[in-house]
């Protein structure tokens, strides 16, 4: 303690006139002492403060960039990282109800109604016995995140409509979740297009029961709301019935980057 | 040291007032709120067990826009801006402080703040702005362009992570000083604390009386 104190002087009698000047001008209130009356030393503080600010102004403007680059760097060197370093890639896990739905793969049925002429209640080894079709493409989020080259497997959306005779000429289809609360929409012509998927796997694996497990639909030219998760139920019907997000205001034809006033680059 | 004005090594000092406490209170209990709920809506692990993810996420949000108010209503207070001022400002001191490498043994005098304090404030106001107006941005999404509500995720995000990393190094940083948490909780620090970890402020307040 006792060789602080004149060094500790020193410091008061050396301070620039300007503190002085002040502490004249501002006279030391009751129980604060000289130092503590009036500041001395620069405001570090608030220049921190501003310095952040103009770092994060910046970083708004550029982010997407730089989201983009990190991206591709980090999927590119540590797999797997995407899911712990923030906008590394991952998916984000959504469900429109309070939890997530499970249902063993046993179970499982995939039930085709409506406007066809053979109603039909796929089991996964029915599923696994019609054409197996798999595609690597982007799954890309309306709200910005996008998950690059994702392996899908399954059966072609048209493929199971043809596998119970659905009528062609009825205009569109409905999707039924087993969470009992998502549905969602498409066009006959929408649903007959070749990056349609009823998904049974994703990356090489069943689909997990966050990704949508068992089974999930993946419309690869849609906003990822489009490709239904938990999916229990093909409707055929004759005209399209908004699904749950699109009475939510998202659109109902939701193309990559032609739709919900967003300029993505389109799923090739 | 004339014994007289020695300070007796068990009296108190008044360290924070209770608008501070109050302050350093509710930034507690939002912050801690707003962690927990951001890793239930970042962590898809987390997200599967917590689901409920609209009720979480406006937890999160309500959270978030309450938390800059006790720092508002605080100004109303002298002491916590005499404090604010204090916690601004630095001293030469405070940078050979900051490049000592035995910053801690008493050897640099400490007034009432060391620079680690210091740097701590200037980081949690920044945070708690540039976490606000990117929060605003993802909130009302309507209003903005797509690339400035991709670049607004980008800084909340990556800021969250530096903000995790500052508050577990300021957690246990408390955690290792029985006294300061003491003086947060009390609003008063032992003469003995003060006069090792704030030798500055510690004679200070023994010739202000």
């Amino acid at each position: 303690m006792e060789p602080t104190l004149p060094s500790n002087r020193d410091d008061a009698l050396a301070a620039p006139p300007s503190t002085a000047t002040t502490s004249l001008a501002d006279p030391p209130k009751a129980g604060a002492g000289p130092d503590s009356a009036s500041p001395s030393g620069s405001p570090v503080g608030r220049r921190i403060v501003l310095g952040m600010i103009g770092l994060g102004a910046v970083g708004v403007l550029v982010g997407r960039q730089a989201q983009e680059a990190i991206t591709s760097t980090v999927s590119a060197t540590v797999p797997g990282l995407g899911s712990i370093v923030p906008a590394a890639g991952g998916f984000r896990i959504y469900t429109v109800t309070g939890g997530y739905p499970a249902m063993d793969r046993a179970d499982y049925r995939l039930d085709v109604t409506g406007n066809v002429t053979t109603p039909l209640s796929l089991t996964m080894a029915d599923l696994a016995d019609l054409p197996q079709t798999s595609m690597t493409k982007d799954f890309q989020c309306v709200t910005g995140w996008r998950v690059d080259d994702v392996l899908w497997s399954g059966v072609l959306l048209s493929d199971v409509l043809a596998a119970a005779g659905a009528s062609t000429t009825s205009s569109a289809l409905r999707f039924f979740s087993f969470d009992g609360a998502y549905t969602e929409s498409l066009t006959m012509e929408q649903a007959l297009r070749d990056d349609v998927l009823v998904a049974t796997s994703m990356f090489g694996e069943p689909v997990t029961r966050e990704h949508g497990g068992p089974v999930r639909l993946y419309v690869a030219p849609m906003y990822g709301y489009k490709s239904l998760k938990w999916m229990s139920g093909i409707e055929v019907v004759d005209e399209v019935v908004p699904g749950y997000w699109e009475v939510r205001g998202y659109d109902i034809d939701a193309w990559v980057g032609a739709s919900n006033g967003r300029d993505d680059e389109p799923i090739a | 040291m004339d014994a007289t004005t020695s300070p007796s090594p068990d009296t108190r000092i008044a360290r924070f007032s209770r608008a501070e406490r109050w302050v350093h209170r509710s930034i507690t209990v939002l912050m801690i709120v707003l962690i927990a709920t951001a890793a239930a809506l970042y962590f898809p692990d987390i997200s599967v067990l917590v689901g409920n993810r609209p009720i979480v996420s406006n937890i999160h949000v309500i959270a978030g826009f309450l938390l800059p108010i006790p720092l508002i209503l605080a100004l109303a207070s002298r002491a916590f801006r005499q404090d604010a001022g204090l916690l601004n400002r630095f001293t030469a001191q405070d940078w050979t402080w900051l490049r000592s490498r035995d910053r801690r043994s008493g050897r640099i005098p400490v007034g009432k703040f060391n620079a680690g304090q210091k740097l701590n404030a200037a980081f949690s106001m920044g945070s708690i702005i540039i976490m606000l107006a990117t929060g605003s941005i993802m909130f009302f999404n309507a209003w903005f362009p797509d690339d400035i509500r991709t670049g607004a995720t980008f800084v909340h995000d990556w800021l969250t992570l530096a903000i995790v990393v500052v508050v577990v190094g300021h957690t246990y940083k408390a955690l290792m000083d029985a006294d300061a948490r003491t003086g947060m909780r009390t609003g008063h620090v032992s003469a003995r604390w003060a006069a090792r970890e704030h030798s500055q402020w510690a004679e200070e307040q023994r010739l202000g009386g």
